[in-house]
């Protein structure tokens, strides 16, 4: 990202907290172009959401902010514009095809209209569909995509799914078993997560942050308290740093290894589909052990976390993680030495770098398209300032690559948590928390097991937060799947979906 | 084919020797709380402050654990150890009053009735349906079929299509989006059937309990068989509940 033209955006980090006021406004039409210039040059989009409120005295108008983080100089920029309820602003997605779920969220929630959005329709709440069609003059508000032509057939599936998986409803358009488009409509897990939020006690809030995708509670759970944290101006010690980290790897390391197995099992390699899935187990056990609950939960917490690690615990963990490990390596190689499932997984889902730029993916997905991007390294937090894990890439964007970079991150994560297991500071102690900064909003991103999580937090005049919002990775993510199942088989959907591995409660919230 | 053996033989047998063998659950698992009311002091009501879903109560002191996301806070912040976790996984009843916890005393689901035991009590195929869950519950449901867990051996099976189906397992706090499609459900499932209620959201909306967008649960109007707390369950929990129901475990024998 070039360093000219900066007027009009207001830099700020990884979990620290700046003041609302200082971020500049800009016209509508300039924040769409600067959004577009920044992506162009490197940058992502991380969110975009409406602020509470404007000044005082202006009546109806509220602000538009969006954040868009540098990957590369470790910093975000922050900019907004005024826009007013029931009015259409420039929409961003005109130029920038990764705002698109951002400004139909934000087109539902407020009724602001993003002029020159290329497919306007509601994301999440199909229960209001009367009341945003008044806002839209060009025809019904949500279509399904159709192609037309000889031989063309529709498949629609969900929201019931056949298995033990959240709701969604898929639309092929089909010629023959070929794809030609995939349209994914989601909000069946729509709980309202977000308003529920804002009205909750600090104790609700947090269960909230980790039931918003609960194979993250952990990275969820952490997103929140490093946002409040940013607010309260307050650093965790070092060896609850640390204690997060092994808890964010942990849970990186059993869905990893699940997803894993979940591949083998739709390819119909039994071994590994029993292997993994038992070592997913194993790994959630070891979270478990420490915290009382499987994912984790309640571990992490405002200030720092729950439970240490004493001496003894940690050379346990120690000696169980080795033992996984040596089944892991022993299941991967035999996964990853026959051929048939090399096979099925070579030339499946293809996910272009380009597309995946585009589209603002993040995590695994990305990274096996070729996109090396990593909030760990790229806006380091916590323990991450201090010990790196190599990011995993690789260049063919299939499902292969998304096996082989989930593969390679399991390594370095036990690589890392064995490191840390060694070296961590004993001292865990839990800092209070003093009353949070008025007027400022805090982001906090966190690299979870599907990618970059984003919390942005907004207090008001009385240190109230009075503003949040959630991003889940598969926010991001769901429309990179839609695209790699062009030009697939019907046939190739579950083993696609699987290779995503997606939340549909974490989009919905 | 020959690694693959190997491998098998090295990595040995991994299913769990459930019912009739010991838990592996650790010390931290925290499970069925333990209340001890005459413990309270006059007008303390700390637990009630810090527990995010309202679960607990006092005077007297009783933990709902319909609602109860097993967090601990309660035991935490109660300056006189009057509620205190336990690793006890059993915890699932027939009866919504009944996940009420007032003492030490547990009061466990019982066995179908003769006629739907002879029905089901060998073969039970069940159909999921989430509704707003946030997957965890279903991430223990879908552990259950894993060779540790192995549910199968049981006679218990997840299937596909309602209309195989002998009951329906149900998650999430029912989101007004899914409400439709989990009646539509319900109702292709062939009479008689059961209806499973798994984690506190699908009890009571758990954390999700008054959101504007989902419900606080099963809607009342379908009957349920089993409750089956916990955010999420741990998947003993579940089995124990399910083996209880088909009268595999009895009152007593564990």
């Amino acid at each position: 990202m070039k360093g000219g033209g900066e007027v009009g955006l207001l830099w700020a980090g990884n979990a620290r907290a700046v003041e609302i006021d200082a971020v500049p406004r800009v016209p509508a039409a300039e924040l769409a172009d600067r959004c577009a210039e920044l992506c162009a040059s490197g940058g992502r989009l991380s969110a975009l959401l409406v602020l509470p409120e404007a000044g005082a005295s202006r009546t109806g108008a509220r602000d538009l902010l969006a954040v868009i983080a540098d990957d590369q100089r470790a910093r975000l920029a922050l900019a907004r514009t005024e826009v007013r309820a029931g009015q259409s602003y420039t929409a961003l997605s005109a130029r920038l095809p990764q705002a698109q779920a951002f400004e139909r969220e934000i087109f539902e929630t407020t009724g602001l209209v993003p002029a020159g959005h290329p497919w306007l329709k509601p994301l999440r709440r199909h229960a209001d569909l009367e009341r945003l069609a008044g806002h839209l003059s060009t025809g019904p508000a949500h279509p399904f995509f159709q192609v037309d032509g000889h031989g063309i057939h529709e498949v629609a599936v969900g929201p019931v799914h056949a298995g033990i998986i959240e709701p969604g409803h898929f639309r092929f358009q089909c010629h023959g078993e070929t794809v030609i488009h995939l349209e994914i409509q989601l909000g069946y897990q729509h709980r309202g997560a977000a308003e529920l939020f804002l009205r909750s006690s600090a104790g609700r809030r947090l269960a909230i942050a980790e039931s918003i995708a609960g194979d993250t509670a952990v990275a969820h759970g952490l997103a929140h308290c490093m946002a409040v944290e940013a607010l309260a101006d307050v650093e965790v010690t070092l060896g609850a740093q640390a204690a997060r980290g092994i808890a964010l790897e942990l849970e990186r390391l059993a869905n990893h290894t699940g997803d894993l197995g979940a591949l083998c099992s739709d390819v119909g390699y039994l071994p590994g589909a029993s292997w993994f899935g038992r070592l997913r187990g194993d790994l959630l056990n070891l979270l478990l052990a420490w915290s009382g609950n499987r994912f984790g939960r309640g571990l992490v917490r405002p200030g720092g976390v729950r439970f240490g690690l004493a001496p003894a615990e940690r050379s346990q963990l120690r000696d169980r993680l080795r033992r996984i490990e040596r089944d892991l390596r022993e299941t991967a190689e035999l996964m990853l030495g026959t051929s048939s499932v090399v096979a099925r997984f070579e030339r499946t889902g293809t996910v272009t770098r380009q597309v995946a730029e585009d589209l603002g993916l993040v995590g695994p997905v990305a990274r096996a398209s070729g996109c090396d991007r990593d909030v760990r390294r790229d806006h380091p937090h916590g323990i991450y300032r201090f010990a790196h894990i190599p990011v995993a890439t690789a260049e063919t964007g299939d499902v292969m690559a998304r096996v082989l970079v989930r593969w390679l991150e399991i390594q370095r994560s036990i690589a890392f948590v064995q490191e840390q297991l060694v070296e961590m500071e004993e001292d865990v102690g839990v800092r209070g928390l003093s009353p949070l900064l008025p007027r400022r909003v805090a982001i906090a991103l966190v690299e979870g097991w599907r990618g970059e999580i984003a919390h942005v937090a907004v207090t008001a005049a009385d240190g109230e937060i009075h503003g949040y919002s959630f991003v889940d990775p598969s926010f991001h993510n769901w429309f990179g799947l839609a695209i790699a199942m062009r030009e697939n088989q019907i046939s190739d959907f579950p083993l696609c979906n699987k290779s995503f591995n997606l939340s549909y409660a974490g989009h919905d919230l | 084919m020959i690694s693959l053996l190997r491998a098998r033989l090295r990595q040995g047998r991994q299913t769990l020797d459930f019912p009739a063998g010991p838990v592996p659950l650790p010390e931290r698992f925290r499970g069925r709380p333990v209340l001890d009311g005459s413990k309270c002091q006059e007008g303390c009501r700390a637990c009630v402050a810090v527990c995010p879903t309202e679960a607990i109560r006092t005077d007297p002191l009783a933990i709902d654990l319909g609602a109860c996301l097993f967090c601990a806070a309660c035991e935490e912040a109660c300056p006189t150890g009057a509620v205190s976790y336990t690793p006890d996984y059993r915890l699932a009843t027939r009866v919504r009053e009944d996940l009420v916890v007032s003492g030490a005393e547990a009061k466990l689901a019982t066995a179908l009735d003769d006629a739907m035991r002879s029905l089901l009590g060998r073969s039970l195929k069940l159909r999921q349906v989430s509704a707003g869950g946030c997957s965890g519950c279903e991430a223990e449901l879908a552990a259950l079929g894993n060779v540790v867990f192995d549910l199968g051996r049981f006679g218990i099976q997840f299937v596909a299509s309602p209309r195989h189906a002998d009951g329906i397992v149900i998650t999430g706090p029912v989101t007004g989006h899914m409400e439709l499609a989990l009646r539509e459900t319900y109702q292709a499932i062939p009479a008689p059937k059961i209806v499973i209620a798994v984690g506190a959201c699908a009890i009571s909306g758990g954390p999700f309990a008054g959101a504007a967008s989902s419900g606080d649960g099963v809607p009342a109007d379908i009957p349920v068989d089993l409750y089956v707390p916990g955010c999420p369950p741990h998947p003993l929990t579940l089995l124990d509940g399910l083996l209880r129901l088909t009268g595999r475990i009895r009152a007593g024998t564990r």
